[in-house]
């Protein structure tokens, strides 16, 4: 085991990006003379999406500063697992990603298989492809619904519900349960799909692409709708890799990232889909792609479907599996983007360390950049448009 | 003394209006916007959940009166009744039929207009007494919003009352009696298209519903300027609302539809106040439509909106409508 690196140049310090007009406490007054006003927004407020604390520093309705706190959700996941043995893990882990828990699950049976050096059966990665991408949708759907809220819609929320709910039907007969999955294990997943479990899959994706056209009507071609996401919260290409952000935030800005296709794991090699890009990298970018994704999602889920494998669900691992001493490291692409599990074994029956990369973190740090500048309802709007889940930021 | 009883017995009835659309509405609107999101909406209170707004009532009525320490006693009580009262008073011109009326104002829109422009001032009382940044952001929004959008209100209201030559509210119906053409009933609405649509954007804003929630903004400021009320103080700041949502529609029916005439067919007096009123539901039915579907303004595209080409506008179509009327009645 090695200590970290530094991945600068040697002899150069690293320069600390601090916004201007440092808070905590108000910066100051203008020339005007009005005094700024320092707004707590959350840890209980309805658009923080979770438990996030908000520092604003407002000039009248102008964000001048603003400043995340997050660890209002901290569960210490990461030091639990380190008590918990390989096939415990699902349990912990689906808390981490509450809205998609199949990504973190996969994340880390893949590590595991990696350090363990495990084959897992054919029929077992689609699955896994399988269940995550309905994960996606699912999670997609229970953004774009919010980021509607954020911006005064209530309907497409509500009808979103709807789709979510079908998905979430499918993932409870395959898995027993509607979040908190537990169902992919290291060697495969936990048991074969149920029988009768394409009838509801088709219903889903009959009505899919045809229910969420519905909801962009309503949404992205709606006039208020694209006045308020358009030019709102842009990201440059630049700073989205400065801040080492992934998913559909960093496509939004242009670049073409994706581990699915970067570096395909599970399924995905054999699966054909397109990665959708944003141009400008603002709110309104952001919405197009992941509604985009969410039409990738039905028609990788088609494939899936069509295509899915015969043979064994999980192939044979010892209960009391004990890893070689080694330092491995597994990423999946999650709704929110790259998700990484960094395991570290010292061949015992639990994980030396276990470290989760967790992509809604680095998202949320650009928010200092981001949210200055803007008005009270830019602000809610850009961070919503981040899809922050805290329960994986806080872990 | 029978003078006294007269008045006694009209404001008897105003108050009752008044109280029984709060709760027909509120229960209206969760049944539309329920039907909206596909959602089933209050069904356990009484045969379809028809108590629930009575049961809310009775719960607001009975809870304890809590204000925080640090509130502006003064205002902080006042501010409730400062705008509940001019939401009252709005009612007094609204003529149900041309007998069913509080009482008979020759200016009875401009009176309304001039009363409801007091809402702003108990809004922003409300937001600064409270002592809470939320409260009193709400409340600044609330002001520069109605105040953009008075202006494009009366103005849109002009031409109906250019056409009719006279702010009586008696006189403006008389004048949409009968047809043009033999088939279309001469509603204002009509000639009248434009003024119309100012007057229903500007009538949402003044009734701060989505679109132009703007005070309340809930994903933005919780509950706006009503943040730190609660019992039947946060009852009047609701129930002003709603009949604020009542007067809009009323106005607008007696201005551009007709009032309480029905199309084609002379208007028995017996039924005059039920087409009124089933005119004035089918305004606020609208109305829900729209809070249920449309996503939120943001406060500077609104103002710009209001000043930019709402007035602009209204101004236009007030000085041509003129000119038109002039040469038509010539």
């Amino acid at each position: 085991m090695t200590g970290v690196q530094s991945i600068l140049p040697e002899g150069t310090q690293p320069t600390p990006m601090l916004p201007k007009g440092l808070k905590r406490v108000p910066s100051g007054v203008d020339q005007l003379a009005t005094e700024h006003l320092i707004l707590n927004v959350g840890p209980q407020h309805p658009s923080t999406h979770g438990v996030l604390h908000m520092l604003v520093e407002l000039d009248g309705e102008e964000v001048i500063a603003a400043e995340a706190d997050i660890g209002f959700l901290h569960r210490g996941i990461e030091k639990l697992a380190e008590s918990r043995r390989y096939h415990q893990m699902g349990t912990i882990l689906d808390r981490a990603d509450y809205v998609s828990g199949f990504h973190t699950e996969t994340a880390f049976a893949l590590a595991t298989e990696k350090l363990a050096e495990i084959e897992v059966p054919r029929k077992a990665s689609w699955i896994r492809s399988l269940v995550m991408e309905l994960n996606r949708c699912a999670s997609h759907y229970v953004w774009l619904g919010p980021v509607g809220m954020d911006a005064g819609a209530m309907a497409p929320f509500l009808y979103l519900m709807r789709e979510r709910e079908m998905i979430l039907d499918v993932l409870e007969a395959i898995s027993g349960s509607r979040m908190m999955f537990n169902y992919v294990r290291p060697g495969g997943v936990v048991r074969d799909l149920p029988a009768g479990i394409d009838a509801p899959l088709r219903a889903w994706l009959a009505i899919a692409d045809k229910y969420l056209g519905e909801t962009e009507d309503l949404l992205g071609g709606n006039e208020i709708f694209r006045a308020r996401m358009k030019g709102v919260g842009v990201i440059a290409p630049e700073t989205a890799l400065a801040f080492g952000m992934s998913g559909a935030c960093l496509r939004s800005s242009g670049i073409d990232f994706d581990l699915r296709k970067a570096r395909p794991y599970c399924a995905y090699g054999e699966i054909d889909f397109d990665v959708p890009l944003g141009t400008v990298g603002d709110a309104f970018d952001r919405y197009k792609v992941r509604v985009e994704e969410i039409h990738q999602s039905v028609r990788i889920v088609r494939q899936l479907l069509d295509g899915m494998p015969e043979g064994e669900h999980t192939s044979k691992v010892a209960k009391a599996l004990r890893p070689p001493a080694g330092e491995v490291y597994a990423a999946v692409e999650s709704p929110r983007g790259e998700l990484g599990i960094h395991l570290i074994s010292d061949g015992g029956p639990t994980p030396y360390r276990l470290r989760l990369r967790s992509p809604a973190y680095y998202n949320l740090g650009v928010a200092d950049e981001l949210l200055a500048g803007g008005l009270i309802a830019d602000m809610i709007v850009s961070l919503g448009s981040l899809d922050i889940v805290l329960g994986e930021i806080d872990r | 003394m029978s003078l006294f009883l007269a008045i006694l017995l009209r404001f008897v009835g105003l108050v009752a209006l008044l109280l029984v659309n709060g709760v027909v509405l509120i229960y209206m609107l969760r049944k539309v916007l329920a039907r909206l999101h596909l959602r089933i909406g209050p069904n356990r209170t009484g045969p379809w959940g028809l108590l629930q707004t009575t049961a809310d009532v009775a719960k607001l009525l009975t809870k304890e009166d809590l204000r925080a320490t640090p509130t502006d006693r003064l205002l902080f009580n006042t501010a409730p009744y400062l705008v509940f009262v001019p939401a009252f008073m709005a009612y007094i011109p609204i003529a149900l039929s041309p007998v069913l009326v509080a009482a008979h104002l020759d200016t009875g829109p401009l009176f309304v207009f001039a009363v409801l422009s007091m809402v702003p001032l108990g809004v922003v009382m409300a937001g600064w007494a409270s002592n809470s940044k939320w409260s009193l952001i709400g409340g600044m929004r609330a002001a520069g919003l109605q105040i953009a959008y008075e202006v494009p209100l009366l103005l849109s209201a002009l031409g109906p009352v250019m056409i009719a030559g006279s702010l009586d509210p008696l006189r403006i119906v008389a004048a949409q009696s009968g047809t043009w053409l033999g088939f279309i009933p001469r509603w204002f609405v009509l000639p009248q298209i434009v003024a119309f649509f100012i007057y229903a954007i500007a009538s949402q804003a003044e009734t701060q519903q989505t679109p132009f929630d703007m005070s309340e903004a809930e994903s933005e400021l919780i509950c706006g300027f009503s943040n730190e009320y609660g019992g039947m103080r946060f009852g009047f700041l609701y129930l002003a609302e709603f009949s604020n949502m009542f007067i809009a529609s009323a106005v607008g029916t007696l201005l551009f539809f007709g009032g309480w005439q029905l199309p084609w067919v002379a208007t028995p007096l017996w039924l005059a106040p039920i087409v009124f009123i089933v005119k004035v539901y089918i305004g606020i039915y609208f109305m829900m439509w729209a809070r249920g579907s449309l996503p939120r303004f943001r406060m500077d595209q609104l103002l710009g909106f209001a000043w930019k080409v709402l007035i602009p506008v209204s101004l236009v179509w007030v000085v041509l409508s003129g000119v038109v009327i002039r040469l038509v009645s010539r």
